[in-house]
């Protein structure tokens, strides 16, 4: 996908929410970023070290938990998870499943020194 | 040290938008559809084939995007609806802004159904909330059955799925079955049709649930 204009938005984001005078101190942003979310992680990563460069937000980091694609069954309610997107129950087999992880990308915090 | 706690989705800007452009088509009872499929699958055939079956009996209007060129606005013009045409100028995606900026060129009063026709790109679209009622799909049977399984996230993300150029099935190595399966297995809620747009195939039935959605 295009990580760089999602690496923008997540800097805004975090502008809106850290004053400015403590922009400087930001020392780490969280993220939890889903396995279908169409984010790849490590691209994310670079694109945000590249475009921090002479910001105020130059010495922070981001850390991102990836967030695994997890289905609830709705016939037996077991919690199965798979990588490829796939809506069959690895229990027992039913299509009737609701998704419940793994679509989005949160900002969840960001730590200061 | 200290943590600040947001818990906001990244592209909450764009769902903000998104949400009051849908607004807006709740209040004009417009059903809206966004439109999305890889270069050349047949998206811009299907709107002319939709609009020429359609047209005197509901209003139409459209959103063309495009990385370059206004060919497609160009194309639909010709059946007299009214239509924008966005240049990303290398977007991969439109956004809900740039639907919002269109849609101040477009008298939605009298209008019965939207389609945005999307960049083509099977890929980037699926993320982007344009404040559509839903997403629908195009894949033509020169893609190749195993694509719903490859491009999960369009599929999960549409309700509609348009198989298209079903006329070249007996040329092409696409077995419709399994792409209706492997289709079936990402999305299982998909509706599906079957079209061509060269021999006019499937386009009366997908216009007629089309007639079925309209709110006004």
């Amino acid at each position: 996908m295009h990580e760089l204009s999602v690496a923008q938005n997540i800097i805004e984001i975090v502008k809106e929410n850290v004053p400015e005078k403590d922009l400087g101190k930001v020392k780490t942003i969280f993220l939890e970023v889903g396995e279908f979310s169409g984010i790849i992680s490590e691209s994310l990563q670079y694109c945000f070290d590249v475009i921090k460069t002479d910001t105020l937000l130059e010495g922070s980091k981001m850390e991102i938990k990836k967030i695994p694609f997890v289905l609830l069954c709705n016939e037996c309610k077991s919690e199965t998870s798979n990588n490829m997107g796939i809506r069959y129950c690895e229990k027992c087999g039913s299509n009737n499943t609701k998704i419940i992880s793994g679509t989005d990308m949160q900002i969840i915090n960001v730590e200061l020194e | 040290m200290s943590i600040i706690t947001i818990e906001r989705k990244v592209l909450e800007k764009n769902d903000e938008l998104a949400a009051q452009i849908r607004e807006k088509f709740k209040r004009n009872n417009i059903f809206v559809i966004n439109v999305v499929s890889s270069p050349g699958s047949g998206k811009t055939s299907l709107l002319e084939r939709t609009i020429e079956e359609l047209k005197g009996k509901i209003n139409i209007a459209v959103i063309e995007g495009d990385v370059q060129t206004d060919f497609d606005a160009k194309r639909v013009e010709r059946y007299d609806v009214p239509v924008v045409q966005i240049v990303t100028n290398g977007g991969c995606h439109l956004e809900a802004k740039l639907v919002k900026d269109a849609l101040e060129n477009i008298e939605l009063g009298k209008i019965h159904f939207l389609v945005i026709e999307n960049v083509g790109n099977l890929v980037c679209p699926a993320g982007y909330d344009l404040g559509e009622d839903m997403k629908v799909v195009l894949l033509s049977t020169t893609e190749g059955d195993d694509k719903p399984l490859k491009y999960p996230k369009m599929f999960i993300n549409s309700s509609i799925l348009i198989i298209n150029k079903i006329d070249l099935l007996p040329y092409v190595d696409c077995n419709i079955n399994n792409l209706k399966n492997n289709a079936l297995s990402i999305n299982p809620k998909l509706k599906i049709f079957e079209t061509s747009c060269t021999t006019g195939d499937g386009i009366e039935n997908w216009c007629k649930w089309i007639l079925g959605k309209i709110k006004k």
